[in-house]
């Protein structure tokens, strides 16, 4: 009979400074070694980590009620453009809304520069009600000076993401970075064998509820994330082959680090954001442990044709091809290259860990685990 | 033999001295020009490799120079802000030249000027907008 423990009695053991806590990258080591049973035997907890660009994120503010007050409705934060159809002064920023025509500066840099500290310049107009009167504002906010600021993030940690390549004759400037002419490079965007939800595919552990690290801050899943996808197909190893599951998550931006939240700007593409996302995995049983020590060989992912329409599918690589700096496609030779940070990822998950050890993190069971489906719906054109 | 690049800037008047011709017969300097964009009448510049002994090279650096032509080794051309760096490798992906690239056991992005073409792809590639280039 092999070991199982519950969440409950691992938090029991972080209380009492007992938890064996190791990062996925070492117990993908340890795994090698031991076997499954060992590790299920050892380990309490694997903590998994990664930093990559993630569009669909943003931070809801609340900036607080002038005397006499405004009733917000259109507001711009540096001159990016935010979401204001909600309540009197509460907003919503976009990451990758642009102050036009300046294309290269957007909400990603708005929130960085707020978690860093700095004064953002607020404007709002209004049309002026009996208990809104004023119509106009103009001055400088910052994280101090407003109430809240929520960093709410529609579509994060992907779970496996397609490699990118170009076919064709021209640079193609992609979400993927600047991918070369006549499959000149290769990109890839995930931290492989530390990245959370290749840790836990079928997300036994990781559900609504779940406590997390969040942008250098403690964070939490607040749902699926947008485009869950649960019906790809699995390889051998059980892993999802391309862009997967996603989760929705929630944290207070206030606390966060700009070590862990950073702007970007993608060439001739757009503004977009590296979020750090860490969570712990309770190795609850045997096939926990074995889903724990997934290594970069074991997970795949399809090599993407940029540069064609319906960007086909050229063929399949694994992880530790890509992190090697080489994939092989139909016998042609493919320098690869990260757009995500495993320096960081790993980062990540080393001081999730030390968080864990030292007594300052605990785990959580889901609230509610995530639905299955089927697949994603596209957008049809009915007129 | 010591092999170095250098950035070359040739003012607008330069006389029509064939300098890597004389490089090349007069210092037995081997030359490879890794970018050029000179212009008659324009601030011009040319990228190129040296190749030579030391004091060879020395002596061919000193030649240019006298002949009013600024010449500078790249990497004091080139700006990369590595204190704000999160090594994503999005830079690395356009450098076929192969100065920049991710180290495989620190995940760490190592920059060697010296292999740099100035293509300046990696000033557009990189999305915190790290590098700069200034040729003068």
């Amino acid at each position: 009979m092999s070991r199982k423990r519950t969440v409950e009695e691992i938090n029991e053991k972080i209380r009492k400074g007992k938890a064996v806590v190791l990062t996925a990258e070492q117990v993908a080591e340890m795994g090698r070694e031991t076997g499954s049973a060992g590790v299920a035997e050892k380990v309490d907890v694997v903590t998994t980590g990664t930093f990559g660009p993630m569009c669909s994120s943003g931070m809801f503010i609340n900036f607080g009620h002038t005397d006499p007050p405004i009733r917000m409705e259109k507001v711009t934060l540096n001159n990016v453009p935010v979401f204001a159809g909600i309540a009197a002064v509460d907003a919503y920023i976009g990451a990758t809304e642009t102050a036009l025509p300046h294309d290269q500066y957007g909400g990603a840099h708005v929130i960085e520069e707020l978690i860093a500290g700095k004064d953002v310049l607020l404007q709002a107009t209004a049309k002026g009600t009996d208990c809104y009167p004023r119509t106009e504002v103009k001055t400088l906010i910052s994280r101090d000076s407003v109430n809240e600021m929520i960093m709410f993030n529609p579509r994060n940690a992907y779970q496996n993401y397609n490699a990118a390549v170009n076919s064709t004759l021209k640079m193609k400037y992609t979400y993927m970075g600047t991918l070369l002419p006549s499959f000149g490079n290769a990109t890839f965007s995930t931290s492989g064998e530390l990245s959370p939800l290749l840790n836990d595919p079928e997300m036994r552990t990781i559900g609504i509820g779940t406590r997390i690290f969040l942008g250098g801050a403690t964070g939490y899943v607040a749902w699926h994330g947008t485009q869950f996808n649960t019906g790809k197909p699995l390889n051998e190893h059980g892993v999802p082959v391309g862009n997967a599951a996603t989760l929705a998550l929630i944290g207070d931006a206030k606390m966060m680090s700009t070590q862990f939240i950073r702007a970007a700007y993608f060439e001739k593409y757009g503004v977009s954001i590296y979020i750090g996302v860490g969570i712990p995995i309770p190795v609850l049983d045997e096939d926990m442990a074995r889903q724990v020590m997934v290594r970069n060989s074991q997970i795949e992912t399809n090599i993407v044709d940029y540069g064609s329409p319906g960007h086909e599918i050229l063929g399949r690589t694994d992880y530790h091809s890509l992190f090697s700096g080489e994939i092989s496609l139909n016998g042609k030779k493919i320098r690869t290259a990260p757009l995500s940070s495993l320096k960081i990822a790993r980062e990540i998950a080393e001081r999730l860990r030390s968080e864990i050890l030292s007594g300052n993190f605990f785990l959580t069971a889901p609230v509610e685990g995530f639905r299955k489906t089927r697949g994603l719906n596209s957008l049809k054109i009915r007129l | 033999m010591k092999s170095r690049r250098f950035v070359l800037t040739f003012p607008p008047e330069t006389t029509g001295e064939p300098i890597t011709y004389n490089l090349i017969r007069k210092f037995d300097i081997m030359v490879n020009i890794v970018k050029a964009d000179v212009t008659p009448g324009h601030i011009g510049h040319l990228v190129m490799e040296m190749t030579a002994p030391p004091g060879i090279l020395n002596e061919g650096l000193e030649y240019i120079r006298g002949q009013n032509v600024e010449c500078v080794p790249i990497d004091r051309r080139i700006t990369y802000r590595k204190d704000m760096c999160i090594h994503c490798g999005a830079c690395s992906a356009v450098c076929f030249a192969g100065a920049l690239t991710m180290d495989r056991t620190t995940a760490e992005l190592t920059f060697e000027p010296e292999k740099c073409v100035v293509c300046e792809l990696c000033l557009t590639a990189c999305p915190l907008k790290l590098f700069s280039i200034d040729l003068g």
